[in-house]
């Protein structure tokens, strides 16, 4: 704070042009060296303080020390000085304020490369994530959701579905039985199911067309575990009955599900099958989504899809009469189709998992990898 | 099944290689899985569903490409010598319900020596054991056409007749695998005049096989009742081609054929005599009766404009002779080898299967009715929400469980499973902890020491004749807190192992969003817990859950090394309360005033005492009451416990005066002094 206003002799305008200067330079030399907001106050005080300040010194030592016909010269010049002050208490201020001081911050500062602290959220099943993307995609078609009983009887998993007594597509199933039904008759014995086909059943025993129901769920077969094979796994089912409903409508839903799975540019291949439920009845093949349906990868046979370009991956028919002369629906009024696909075969292909038996150990080092 | 592309193109002119084959075949219905081999000895692997048993042999898969291509199918070739003389074997059917029609034939004179080439050839390619000309000649024509046939050694059976029966009681057959076997009276069996000698349908038998030393036979082709075969099959644990076939309807017009065919098959390698015409004896007859078709019912649930032209051309390139009738309305002829056409319906899938699926449009059906969603939708997602952000990983265990852990975790009487996998798997679950603990087991033997699972699933219980099923929730807890943290950044992010309170404030934040009167928790919960870090929670006088440490004993005997906590939250009863109205509370607009309380109380002056009874003091103002330390050691003496407790207290309409605040302080430490509590200095 070395400068001090000058007393002025002399008012002429190269005189006060020199005094201006000075002034200015000794300002903004001195703002330069503010660092701290207890240097500032001192430095606004300085120039700006009511008593004692550079600005009251100007007034009193020039302004009004000037003669009459330097005055207004000499105003002019005060005020603008005096604008030039404020200005740089305001931008010192400005300044210090942003970052008190470069010093300061430099101490402060933090190695950002370290990794951040992340409070650890849980991961979501693959297979439960799955089957809930499966569900959407039909809830936007405007499918509604029906649950239905792990444990099931006769009735509802085999018979109301099309497989009489004895019949050898049971033998299909490999369904795992509950103990100590013998005593009942056929129709009322307990199994696990090996489907969530019995949930169509359920729904349309429960309401009239149309109907339009997505079934999700857990179902059981007499397989032991492998890394293909699975006693317990997940399947989503599907029913739309109605007046007019076709198979050219199947082979729309079930291609639009596809791709709203598995990307637009999949494709669909249908090929007949046989479900003792569906009348004509269908297996769904996908473009292979590893090798676009090439067959080829990376120079070799795709391993996914046997260098076939498609890999199968869903069941469905058009509802068979017989199974709505179970649910006192009119088969000669109403049609419809019902359609299934395995949610781990699914989960299996979008992840690439190799052994469907991660999904069952709730090991962490694989469940966390979909978090 | 395997099956020679080269032995299909005996019976037609194949237009494409057997590569397209294969694919064209798969996309009619007849799945071809796999192809191995080259030229001749290509082998088809394939996939034949169970309602068409007459595509399960060359033929029949001729008969397919013949429809499928438009090229005609080459009749089979079945030439037969002239007979001697009449063969005087009666067939003496008892059962015509289960035995329609029977047909033998007898030659004599035949000698027994391996098969010709061709034949041994054809079917080792196929995976089949050459035996002899004789058997060889009844595999070949079951893969040929796919009729089984049976061949006896005619000098075995007495009497010069067959019988077909029930089985008596007491009635023994040695099959042909070598087995001896008590037959039920359930059982159809051939017999001749003294006792059985096949299992209908199913197998043959060992006495009356065919050796080396055979020289006269008896050919047996027959129609046999498929329920009747199945359940056989089932009885005694065998499953043959022949029993695959006849269970699932054999062709009632192929029984005087196959008879011919094994003839002179026999006849062409072991020379020998045929011995008069084929008995063929029909006890009843089984007519396919036609079926009528509408190509307004065709277009209805196929939704493709197919016209009568194609309809007709497709139908008779399958072999069904199709009538006009009124209108659009046509009589269709059903051939005797598809027993599972039966229907209009099964017409139509004939229609679409040959007229090509992928040929189909595809459309999506109009619909505007409501969608419905589960009703615990939203009580689910919350659920789920949480617990994910809570940092617990989902997950799925196996349904079963040991018998022995379904009675140690719950007292609900099992299901127990017929047909279990395992020991280890031969229950129902009745709870989700068990699965939850093998999960945990699961983690710290990998060297994971800090988890937390959750999974969400059904536990089942027997209620008399009934499986009743009831939604559950499981959290496993285990290991130190932020243990994530420490591998990155360790400043300032202390490590600590969990411990109950950890949990139970998991199982709060999931009980929050429930509207409810009362929630208390206790400490009944069952014994597998650690009676003193357990507890329930009951909410409207429901227990909703049980929760707390795994008892050491337990831990120890799963091979879980460290504390491991786990919660059941019982959801179908927790779901019977509504997710909480939220109703919005104006802010506070004066300031709030702490007060610390310093207070060493009895061991046995719980929290939950100290609670009520400083709120018992119904002090409006007094908006919080929370421990915020404890303390226990030397210092405070034995069983004796330090506890810093911390009053909140705000008033909505004025700013505390220091003398209430004071005043309400003093009753606070009154209450606590009468619970034993010591103010520490």
């Amino acid at each position: 704070m070395a400068y001090s206003v000058r007393k002025l002799t002399d008012f002429s305008a190269p005189s006060l042009d020199a005094a201006s200067s000075e002034l200015a330079s000794a300002l903004s030399q001195a703002s330069a060296g503010i660092q701290s907001e207890a240097e500032f106050k001192i430095f606004r005080d300085y120039w700006m303080g009511r008593k004692g300040g550079v600005l009251t010194h100007l007034n009193d030592l020039w302004l009004k020390a000037s003669p009459g016909p330097n005055k207004r010269d000499v105003g002019q010049r005060v005020n603008e000085l005096k604008k030039k002050v404020e200005q740089a208490v305001e931008s010192t201020l400005a300044r210090i304020q942003t970052g008190e001081s470069a010093g300061k911050l430099a101490a402060e500062s933090l190695d950002i490369t370290l990794p951040g602290i992340r409070r650890p959220i849980g991961a979501e099943h693959p297979v439960i994530k799955t089957m809930n993307e499966i569900v959407r995609v039909f809830r936007n078609l405007g499918y509604s959701i029906e649950e239905g009983p792990e444990i099931e009887t006769d009735f509802y998993n085999f018979e109301s579905l099309n497989f009489p007594p004895n019949h050898p597509a049971r033998d299909t199933q490999d369904t795992i039985f509950i103990a100590g039904q013998d005593s009942k008759p056929q129709r009322d014995r307990l199994l696990l199911r090996t489907h969530t086909s019995p949930v169509q059943i359920r729904t349309m025993q429960k309401m009239k067309p149309p109907v339009r129901v997505v079934c999700p769920g857990k179902v059981h077969r007499n397989d032991a575990a492998d890394a293909t094979h699975s006693p317990v796994f997940h399947q989503v089912e599907g029913l739309a009955v109605d007046t007019n409903i076709t198979f050219c409508d199947l082979k729309g839903t079930v291609d639009h599900a596809m791709k709203a799975l598995f990307g637009s540019s999949v494709k669909t291949r249908f090929y007949p099958s046989f479900f003792p439920f569906t009348e004509p009845s269908a297996d769904v093949q996908i473009s292979c989504i590893f090798c676009d349906g090439k067959g080829v990868r990376d120079g070799g046979p795709c391993r996914n899809c046997k260098a076939s370009g498609w890999i199968e991956l869903l069941g469905c028919g058009m509802v068979d009469p017989n199974v709505y002369g179970f649910v006192d629906y009119d088969a000669a009024k109403i049609s419809g189709f019902a359609f299934g696909m395995g949610v781990e075969r699914i989960a299996i292909l979008k992840y690439g998992v190799d052994d469907i038996q991660l999904f069952y150990h709730g090991d962490v080092r694989f469940l966390e990898q979909f978090s | 099944m395997k099956l020679s592309p080269s032995w299909i193109s005996d019976f037609v002119d194949l237009p494409v290689d057997f590569a397209r084959l294969a694919d064209e075949l798969t996309l009619s219905g007849v799945a071809v899985e796999g192809i191995s081999g080259e030229g001749d000895n290509t082998v088809f692997e394939m996939e034949i569903t169970t309602n068409r048993p007459d595509a399960m042999n060359h033929y029949g898969v001729a008969r397919e490409a013949s429809a499928l291509y438009d090229v005609p199918l080459k009749p089979l070739d079945i030439k037969l010598p002239s007979f001697q003389g009449k063969s005087d074997i009666t067939i003496d059917i008892q059962d015509p319900e289960l035995c329609p029609r029977f047909t033998a034939r007898e030659i004599r004179g035949v000698t027994i020596k391996p098969s010709p080439s061709n034949i041994a050839n054809r079917l080792q390619l196929l995976g089949h054991k050459a035996i002899n000309n004789a058997v060889d000649a009844t595999n070949y024509v079951l893969w040929e056409s796919g009729k089984p046939t049976h061949v006896f050694d005619l000098d075995l059976l007495e009497g010069r007749k067959l019988i077909i029966r029930k089985a008596r009681s007491g009635e023994r057959l040695k099959t042909l695998d070598g087995v001896e076997r008590e037959l039920s009276t359930e059982d159809l069996v051939v017999a001749d005049a003294a006792k059985p000698v096949g299992l209908a349908g199913v197998m043959g038998g060992f006495d009356t096989m065919i050796t080396e030393k055979t020289k006269n036979i008896l050919i047996e082709s027959a129609w046999w009742d498929p329920v009747t075969v199945r359940r056989m099959s089932k009885r005694h644990g065998i499953h043959t081609d022949a029993s695959h076939r006849f269970e699932r309807g054999a062709d009632f017009e192929s029984t005087v054929p196959s008879t011919n065919r094994v003839a002179q098959l026999i006849l062409a390698s072991g020379g020998g005599a045929l011995i008069g015409e084929a008995i063929d004896v029909i006890a009843r007859k089984i007519d396919l009766a036609p079926v009528e078709v509408d190509l307004r019912e065709v277009r209805r649930v196929l939704g493709e404009k197919l016209n009568a032209l194609e309809v007709m051309r497709i139908l008779t390139r399958l072999g069904f002779p199709v009538l006009a009738g009124r209108e659009e309305s046509y009589l269709v002829h059903i051939p005797s080898w598809r027993l599972d056409v039966e229907r209009e319906i099964d017409v139509i899938e004939e229609i679409a299967r040959l007229h090509g699926y992928d040929k189909f449009a595809s459309t999506l059906p109009p619909y505007s009715g409501e969608v419905r969603e589960l009703p615990d939708a939203e009580k689910n997602d919350r659920t789920r929400s949480s617990l994910l952000a809570l940092g617990y990983n989902e997950t799925i265990s196996l349904t079963f469980i040991s018998k022995e852990d379904a009675r140690l975790f719950s007292t609900s009487s099992e299901l127990d499973l017929e047909n279990p996998l395992s020991e280890e798997a031969s229950a129902m679950r009745t709870s989700l902890v068990p699965g939850m603990l093998d999960m945990l087991a699961y983690n710290l033997h990998r060297s994971c020491d800090s988890v937390r699972l959750f999974e969400s699933g059904n536990v089942f219980e027997a209620s008399g004749a009934k499986a009743l099923q009831s939604k559950s929730i499981a959290l496993g807890l285990t290991g130190k807190i932020d243990d994530a943290l420490t591998a990155g950044l360790a400043a300032g992010a202390a490590s600590r192992q969990l411990s109950f309170f950890d949990l139970k404030g998991d199982v709060e934040t999931m009980l929050a969003p429930f509207s409810h009167w009362t929630l208390y928790y206790d400490s009944q919960a069952p014994a597998y817990f650690h009676p003193g870090r357990s507890a329930r929670a009951i909410l409207d006088g429901t227990t909703v859950a049980q929760f707390g440490q795994i008892h050491p004993q337990i831990a120890e005997e799963r091979k879980l090394k460290q504390e491991v906590f786990v919660a059941e939250i019982f959801l179908d009863r927790l779901y019977q309360h509504d997710l909480r109205q939220i109703l919005y509370e104006p802010l506070p607009r004066f300031p709030a005033v702490e007060r610390d309380f310093s207070f060493v109380f009895d061991d046995d002056v719980r929290f939950e005492k100290i609670y009520a009874s400083v709120f018992g003091l119904s002090i409006l103002e007094l908006r919080s009451f929370v421990p915020v330390e404890i303390f226990r050691g030397e210092k405070v003496g034995a069983g004796k416990y330090s506890l810093l407790l911390r009053a909140t207290l705000q008033s909505d309409v004025r700013t505390l005066r220091d003398d209430e605040v004071a005043l309400w302080a003093e009753k606070i430490t009154v209450a606590l002094n009468a619970l034993g509590g010591v103010r520490r200095a």
